[in-house]
């Protein structure tokens, strides 16, 4: 994917054939200015990098459960991590039930882990996959039966339910983004129409009034004595949100599909749904991939803003602890440990994207 | 777009039987239309129903009438001049007040962070391209209402008025605001603002008037210190024609806060920062692509028919960077705005914010919901048709 | 290729899978008959504030607890006989209207002013109220701050769309003084603003004030509540109009506690006020009268009520007596004849 560029500079590799003084020569000190901006950066660098590791790790408490302790300490107080990591990790979920949780997430991300890998690529193993993940999952988090404690969904909270909307997301989205994509290229004036209209309308808003009208006012939509639960009310808002988006970059790569396609598709008689679905589709998709990551990614970070409904999902349920009157001056510690994680996730996703578009371009998959 | 394999041809046969009308494609599109509307429709009119039915049977007010009751209720920051005793909808031109300043606001600041980050990241310099490869990665990454929320508690336990922070005499940081000395509130400044929007007006006509004349004579004029003097010498220029008063409001503790000088509070901060190096980390990433994707060719022809190195920048790698740049900042710059409504998380009073209230105090949550979506979906469109006419601006002429 | 289109297939194909399982999720057949409803259902819906102590707050284990919480139970114990069968759902300020009004609960007891505005306008019902308070301020006490007039200018955090914000809207007019307002809809939010000295004073009911001085703050006597009430608030559980018979029920359930105390028909003794003679008790009680029956539930309902939740006074001194967290005087909210307004129509 390297494009041309006015300066960009080669990576810095060892085992290369340039030696590390050349490389140097040429990335860090080409000229005079250059140079000066080289020592100035490593200085900030330098100095941020000690001030973060005294606050971090010299000063810093890690194991305590006296918030005294912590106070007294000039650094950061991580101990506050270990004394709340539970309800900031798992909200109001019962306590004695957070096991179920620590198994939820092990099983999802195992399916996921699994699902990531190429040599599982086949409906035969990864359908019955799964359901059967999604099936323990669900078990595990309502409960109910095999003895299991029923947990109402209301009181769902933490990573998990992080987790579940993330999925929720992908899983509902994607299948509508596609539908919607396919509507807006569709050579139905109509089915054209009301895909531009959609899509337009619902990129126009913020989500949070979509996630308003998900909670407030979709009841209401609803005849009388039908009740469709709060939390897929709440994914499924956030999931039409996140297709219209994708609807967009999946239409881009529709559009870059070469014309040839549909023609030799038309020539061999293939219909409508037949062409889209083994010649189009699978096309537009590959082009398109690095945006749906994008897209993906960000589908994991507007979880959060569940936050604004009062939904406990990991960021709600850290602000609701950090509320703690004995803890609260230690909340930049518990804000970046929850950065961390969604860091963490953000950027194994993006990493595994790069991997895909890699395989693509060796022609592996 | 409809140029694909069905526009083939079979509409135009004529059907001769039942079974050829049956399949014949005109005939089966107009029927799935047809359905797909008539579904569409029923979908509409059931849900409508059901609303009136659930309304009226429960007793529920609906109608936009209460936009016009007064609303009894105070905001924190306003622009506009607003009481409890005004109306709902004046407390909304408030609410949609405060959400453009703070877009404004921060669009300025993600485009400049964001265009600094972005040519760090194409500097040549590995140790400048890694710091801002990081700052892209975090700011990027991190959900934004993470970052205002961090932001508006950092803000928050910044010391009381009683013991700010002095910066001078000039300013004081508190975790009430940032309050620091400007000029004394005068007329002249009114006349200083209309100078500045004449003088950027003026710039532009001569910029374009330079261009014209370059392209008839071939001659080059410098439009840049000409500008920037219109830009910036007429307000100084009615400044000192006005006597140029230079008395300057302090802020001084009086009550719970300082009284004069300006303030911006932490709320209006908090958000600000966080959107907007939320937006920088993308347009950086913008910025970077637009400008490796000017070809290297390009930069070498320029060279080689001895172009200043000045003119290199502005008049073949910016051109051509922009182009590529100046969709996506687009749809960056809608997000920006929509991201703004996070304000009701930190307290800063925008228009979903006050929106809230209003659906809270009247119970009306549809009409309180609609509305504020009709409002973002205008500024939405109107931002997204004035990047449309800059890009029309910035694309390539084809003559 | 193939591959990538199967797994598009498969994504498909599990979407549909989790839309069909979770839409399994029990939907609540509330055919205006709401009692059936939730006897059908096998728990009561109650609508609480998500985290306001003494009224209703989640321990750590996620157990409800509080005065509100209470009241949900003692309607559970006169639906079902078993005050356990309640399913508490956290309403933020924001939701709490929208949430009675679709059915998401099937009564709304969360510290709810009863005002005529929401009574005709939000199709709501409200009980007889349960709680007397009204808008009180909580300030850092080195603030120097003593009465209402030492407010003018200051910075005051409040909860959007409360009475209290319009209370303090018409309270500053009248007096010609300013103020700023910070509002967050968030509750815990809007405390650590008030703790945290954004704000010079935290405005919200005076009934929940004392507890967010316990257990909000770190040295609970850094802060004081200002002397004065300063508005009228009757808090009072809510019910959806057009549904007599529950209303009815909420109702009397109210009612029950009140009598209850003035009686002498507690917690401890209601066993042996089974065997009591006097006439007025037995009808409460069940013992004689058909009223429970009438009123489509078993005719030992306010027994259950008693036994299982309590009376007013056993409610009360659980969440705000001496020796709670957060005690607070019973003010009006004593029975009438105690010199509060507490009046329980008769139970005859």
């Amino acid at each position: 994917m390297a494009s041309p560029s006015l300066a960009n500079p080669a990576p810095f590799d060892p085992d290369a054939r340039m030696p590390a003084v050349e490389w140097m020569k040429r990335n860090l000190f080409k000229n005079a200015f250059q140079s000066v901006l080289t020592i100035i950066v490593s200085f900030a660098i330098m100095s941020l990098a000690w001030l973060l590791f005294r606050w971090g790790v010299l000063d810093a408490v890690f194991v305590t459960n006296d918030p005294q302790v912590c106070r007294e300490a000039a650094g950061a107080c991580w101990a506050v991590i270990g004394v709340k990591h539970r309800p900031m990790l798992f909200g109001l979920y019962p306590y004695e039930e957070h096991w179920r949780l620590v198994l939820m997430i092990v099983v999802y991300l195992a399916t996921v882990v699994i699902s990531l890998w190429p040599r599982f690529w086949n409906l035969r193993i990864l359908v019955p996959l799964w359901i059967a993940s999604v099936t323990a999952i669900t078990v595990l988090m309502f409960g109910g039966v095999f003895g299991l404690r029923y947990v109402p969904s209301n009181d769902w909270g933490g990573l998990p339910l992080t987790i579940i909307l993330f999925t929720g997301t992908v899983l509902i989205g994607m299948p509508v983004a596609v539908l919607l994509a396919l509507g807006r290229r569709s050579p139905l004036p109509f089915a054209r129409g009301i895909s531009v209209i959609f899509i337009e309308c619902l990129r126009g808003v913020p989500l949070i009034t979509i996630l308003f009208v998900a909670v407030n006012v979709f009841p209401l939509f609803l005849p009388q004595g039908m009740e469709v639960n709060k939390l897929l009310r709440i994914t499924v808002g956030i999931a039409i949100f996140f297709a219209c988006y994708q609807a967009e970059v999946i239409r881009g790569g529709l559009q870059a599909v070469p014309r040839g396609q549909y023609e030799a598709a038309a020539s061999i008689n293939l219909s409508y749904w037949q062409t889209t679905r083994r010649i189009i589709l699978p096309q537009a998709m590959r082009i398109a991939l690095p945006s749906i990551t994008n897209h993906i990614v960000a589908a994991m970070k507007n979880t959060s803003f569940v936050i604004i409904i009062g939904l406990f999902d990991i960021l709600t349920a850290t602000s609701a602890v950090m509320q703690d009157p004995l803890w609260r001056r230690y909340y930049i510690e518990a804000y970046l440990f929850i950065a961390f994680i969604y860091l963490f996730f953000g950027y194994a996703l993006s990493r595994y994207a790069r991997q895909v578009e890699k395989w693509i371009n060796i022609g592996r998959i | 777009m409809q140029d694909h394999y069905h526009a083939a041809p079979t509409g135009r046969n004529k059907p001769r039987s039942l079974h050829d009308l049956l399949y014949s494609k005109a005939i089966r599109t107009t029927f799935y239309q047809v359905l797909m509307a008539v579904a569409i429709c029923a979908l509409g009119l059931f849900l409508y129903n059901n609303v009136v039915d659930n309304l009226t049977r429960q007793n529920i007010a609906t109608g936009f009438s209460f936009l016009g009751q007064v609303s009894n209720f105070e905001i924190g920051e306003k622009l506009i001049p607003y009481t409890p005793r005004s109306t709902y909808l004046n407390a909304l031109m408030v609410g949609l007040v405060n959400t453009l300043v703070v877009s404004a606001a921060g669009i300025i600041i993600a485009t400049v962070v964001g265009f600094m980050v972005g040519i760090a990241r194409v500097s040549g310099n590995w140790m400048l391209e890694r710091l801002a490869l990081t700052y892209v990665e975090i700011v990027r990454n991190v959900p934004v209402i993470l970052q205002a929320i961090f932001w508006i508690v950092v803000l928050r336990n910044l010391p009381p008025p009683k013991n700010a922070f002095v910066l001078g005499e000039f300013g004081f940081l508190t975790n009430r605001g940032l309050y620091f000395a400007a000029p004394a509130s005068t007329p002249v400044h009114f006349w200083m603002w209309l100078a500045l929007a004449f003088g950027i007006v003026a710039c532009i006509i001569g910029t374009v008037a330079a261009r014209r004349y370059r392209e008839v004579t071939g001659r080059y004029v410098d439009m840049l210190l000409p500008g920037l003097a219109l830009i910036l010498g007429l307000p100084f220029l009615v400044w000192l024609v006005a006597g140029a008063p230079t008395e300057i409001s302090y802020p001084v503790p009086k009550g719970f806060n300082y009284v004069g000088g300006v303030s911006i509070s932490p709320e209006f901060t908090a958000l600000l920062i966080g959107i907007s190096m939320y937006a920088s980390g993308f347009i950086a990433e913008i910025v970077r692509s637009g400008i490796q994707a000017t070809p290297k060719g390009q930069v070498e022809a320029a060279r080689a028919i001895a172009l200043k190195p000045r003119f290199i920048m502005r008049y073949v790698i910016l051109p051509q960077a922009m182009r590529v740049i100046v969709p996506p900042l687009t749809s960056q710059y809608v997000s920006l705005i929509k991201n703004s409504s996070i304000a009701v998380v930190v307290g800063y009073p925008d228009l979903v914010n006050i929106g809230n209230t209003m659906m809270n105090q009247t119970g009306q949550a549809v009409e309180a919901i609609a509305v504020m979506m009709i409002v973002y979906l205008g500024i939405s469109l109107t931002a997204s048709l004035v990047m449309n006419l800059f890009n029309r601006f910035v694309a390539i002429k084809e003559r | 290729m193939k591959d990538l289109t199967k797994v598009f297939h498969s994504g498909v194909a599990s979407a549909t899978l989790a839309v069909m399982l979770l839409s399994v999720a029990p939907a609540a057949a509330e055919s205006g008959d709401t009692i059936k409803a939730i006897i059908a259902r096998g728990e009561l819906l109650c609508g609480v504030h998500p985290s306001r102590p003494g009224f209703a707050a989640p321990d750590d284990k996620g157990n409800w607890a509080g005065f509100e919480a209470d009241y949900c139970r003692a309607l559970a114990a006169v639906v079902f006989g078993d005050a356990t069968k309640v399913r508490f759902v956290a309403l933020s300020s924001q939701q709490r209207f929208p949430g009675i009004q679709s059915g998401e609960v099937d009564v709304l007891a969360r510290n709810v002013s009863a005002t005529m505005g929401r009574d005709v306008s939000l199709g709501l019902n409200f009980t007889p109220p349960i709680f007397y308070t009204g808008t009180g301020f909580l300030v850092h006490v080195d603030s120097g701050i003593e009465k209402l007039e030492d407010l003018d200018g200051a910075t005051i955090c409040m909860a959007p769309g409360s009475t209290t914000e319009q209370n303090i809207a018409s309270l500053f007019s009248a007096r010609g003084m300013s103020y700023t307002p910070i509002v967050i809809e968030d509750n815990k939010q809007l405390v650590a603003n008030y703790v945290e000295g954004r704000c010079d004073a935290l405005a919200k009911d005076k009934a929940a004030l004392p507890g967010v001085r316990a257990i909000d703050t770190e040295n609970p006597e850094e802060h004081k509540m200002l002397p004065g009430i300063f508005s009228k608030e009757p808090l009072a559980m809510a019910v959806r109009q057009g549904d007599d018979h529950w209303y009815d029920l909420v109702k009397w359930t109210v009612y029950a506690t009140f009598v209850g105390e003035e009686m002498g028909v507690s917690q401890a003794n209601v066993d042996e006020m089974l065997q009591s003679p006097d006439p007025d008790v037995q009808i409460m009680l069940g013992v004689t009268g058909d009223l429970g029956e009438k009123m489509g539930v078993s005719q030992d309902w306010a027994y259950q009520a008693i036994k299982q939740v309590g009376n007013y006074e056993d409610i009360y001194l659980r969440h705000f007596g001496p020796g709670t967290p957060i005690e607070l005087d019973r003010d009006l909210n004593q029975q009438w004849v105690d010199g509060g307004i507490l009046y329980g129509f008769p139970i005859k």
